[in-house]
């Protein structure tokens, strides 16, 4: 059993990615029943299933997407339906003053909440990294938001931010703030409410990901740093740090493109409001999608937002030159 | 190579059984995490009218009115039956996949890979509409299995990379003794291989499960029947009542939470080691 879950060895991250596979390199001897034909299509055989599961349900459909885009497509208007061009992207380019809006407040969403949840879930990563009591109970506490799914995340923080029977309520009645706040329909509070909403179930991914890095570096790199007397933070900069470094690209990487795409929040939160200050822009095309039925200018929304995520992810590995020490 | 449990140095045992530096920051980390956790238990079971936020006069009231009168009881049974259709579907197909990426070199395996790695960019959201095309196509939509088919593709590339990460840490020289001794590849797979990957299948199984219980908006946009609702859905409606029932909304969210709840608590030790196997490292 400990064989399936070992870990590779201390330090190896960076090296193993060039490190021929051993598995892999002794092709000379495979299972001997075999004849030298089926051996060759096995893998393919063997990865089949997931291969037409992706290409019918994934590729084709963003092939489409892009067709859908460049059509005028309402269910709910059938008699409206064909080819129009680039009309639909005319539209939201100059037209569509939700769609720019939309695009500023997900680049503050992404923003603040990716670098909010990268610095507490070091924070968190590094204290249940420590040997402390009930240890394991505590560690399963802390992360367990991050099995919530962002409709429950959204029930349980309309219950707590309810103004009538809510924690400011509470607070209210002990002397601090004001009865009957509404954060959610207050324009000034409410980013900083599903900011911190946000950060109750997406802190624990990073903590999960970076405690993962983390109990990969040796205990003996620490001894030698104390014995060259290196105090806490000198580890904690020269060691902890840059063993870090390709995890919290990776890491920050992805939760900016879910935090991105994160949808089920914000649409049963908040639905985008007060006033439109909270639509993201794939929670306009879900909008567009589930609401409207506008699948036409939904679609060349989505495809806005393909170039967007894929420029900016090019980039931020191309600026963080992830894994380019490793050459 | 194949360390368990790295030994810390033991001077740092001694120092480390009560540290306030280490224990305050974290209790009050845990008391963000709890209290809405806290919050909702007392709503679920407390009667309507009452203000205590201490458990005093507990009641059922709110969970036979979510389950009986507002349909979880059928969303529950929805959720599940997708929840454990697609942690099978994913959990096979991770198995072969997973296999032939570890131990074969083969044409192509490069470029799937890298597709593999691609599919975490794709937004479930822009997917919506494309997807509902091809279910109306295929006549899918209200059918579950629209469900556990798109869950299952947005669930799989993971999968894929955490088990071929997993299949890869078990050391080739026992299946090539298995082989030596006669037994086919599948045999040698079976006998050698899988009782090994038990607590990988139960990690990428739990993943599966927990994805799919907790997916909101494929249910949403391919279901409109009310029958076919899953617990998000359902959820969400009792949200979007104008005048919100919280006593049945906190209800409705401990029905959601319990499931995944449980299945946490027995994955969450391997998700830690799991995810340093294989997923993180690409």
């Amino acid at each position: 059993m400990s064989l399936a879950v070992a870990r590779p060895e201390p330090g190896s991250r960076a090296r193993r990615a060039n490190r021929p596979n051993r598995a892999l390199g002794r092709s000379g001897f495979r299972g001997g029943a075999q004849s030298g034909h089926s051996r060759r299509r096995t893998p393919y055989i063997l990865i089949a299933p997931a291969a037409a599961l992706m290409s019918v349900f994934l590729v084709y459909p963003i092939a489409s997407v892009l067709y859908y885009s460049l059509q005028r497509y309402n269910v709910t208007q059938p008699w409206d339906d064909g080819f129009v061009g680039l009309d639909n992207f005319r539209q939201l380019l100059f037209h569509d003053p939700l769609f720019w809006s939309s695009l500023g407040f997900t680049a503050k969403w992404v923003g603040v909440e990716v670098g909010l949840q990268l610095v507490f879930g070091l924070g968190l990563a590094l204290l249940v990294n420590e040997t402390f009591i009930a240890r394991g109970f505590a560690r399963a506490l802390v992360f367990s938001p991050w099995a919530v799914s962002g409709v429950l995340t959204t029930g349980i923080w309309v219950l707590l931010y309810n103004p009538t029977t809510g924690i400011f309520r509470y607070l209210a009645d002990a002397g601090i703030g004001h009865q009957g706040t509404a954060v959610l329909a207050e324009p000034g509070m409410v980013f900083p409410a599903v900011v911190i909403t946000e950060l109750w179930r997406g802190v624990p991914f990073f903590a999960i990901l970076l405690l993962a890095d983390l109990q990969s570096i040796s205990g003996e790199l620490y001894d030698a740093a104390s014995v060259d007397g290196a105090g806490r933070f000198q580890r904690f900069r020269y060691i902890t740090l840059p063993h870090l470094r390709d995890v919290i690209v990776l890491a920050t990487l992805l939760r900016a493109v879910w935090e991105f795409n994160n949808v089920d929040l914000l649409y049963t939160l908040t639905g985008g409001g007060p006033a439109q200050q909270t639509m993201t822009l794939p929670l306009y095309v879900a909008q567009k999608a589930v609401d409207a039925h506008d699948f036409g200018y939904g679609s060349a929304l989505t495809v806005i937002a393909f170039v967007i995520l894929l420029f900016f992810s090019i980039l931020y590995l191309r600026v963080s030159k992830f894994g380019k020490e490793a050459e | 190579m194949i360390s368990t449990v790295r030994r810390r140095p033991r001077r740092w045992r001694f120092e480390a059984r009560n540290r306030p530096e280490v224990l305050f920051p974290l209790a009050l980390y845990l008391l963000f995490t709890l209290i809405p956790f806290y919050w909702m238990l007392v709503f679920a079971f407390r009667p309507t009218g009452s203000n205590a936020i201490l458990p005093t006069d507990l009641t059922l009231d709110h969970f036979r009115t979510v389950w009986t009168g507002l349909g979880f009881g059928i969303f529950f049974r929805n959720s599940l039956l997708v929840g454990v259709a697609t942690l099978l579907v994913v959990s096979v197909f991770a198995l072969s996949g997973g296999y032939a990426l570890a131990r074969y070199n083969f044409g192509g395996r490069k470029v799937f890979l890298l597709a593999l790695l691609c599919t975490q960019f794709i937004p479930g959201a822009m997917m919506l509409i494309p997807l509902f095309e091809i279910f109306r196509q295929l006549h899918l939509v209200n059918n579950l299995w629209a469900l556990v088919i798109a869950e299952t593709t947005f669930q799989l590339p993971l999968s894929l990379i955490l088990m071929s990460g997993f299949i890869r840490n078990i050391p080739i020289d026992l299946e090539e003794a298995a082989w030596v001794d006669g037994c086919s590849r599948f045999r040698g797979f079976l006998a050698i291989v899988l009782p090994l990957l038990r607590p990988a299948l139960v990690a990428v199984g739990s993943f599966a499960f927990i994805g799919s219980w907790n997916n909101f908006l494929f249910a949403l946009m391919f279901m409109s029947n009310q029958s076919k609702f899953t617990i998000p859905v359902g959820l969400s409606y009792t949200l979007g009542e104008f005048d919100v029932d919280f006593g049945a909304l906190a209800a409705g969210g401990v029905v959601a939470a319990v499931p995944v709840v449980l299945v946490f608590a027995v994955v969450q030790r391997y998700l830690v080691t799991g995810l340093s196997a294989g997923a993180v490292k690409g």
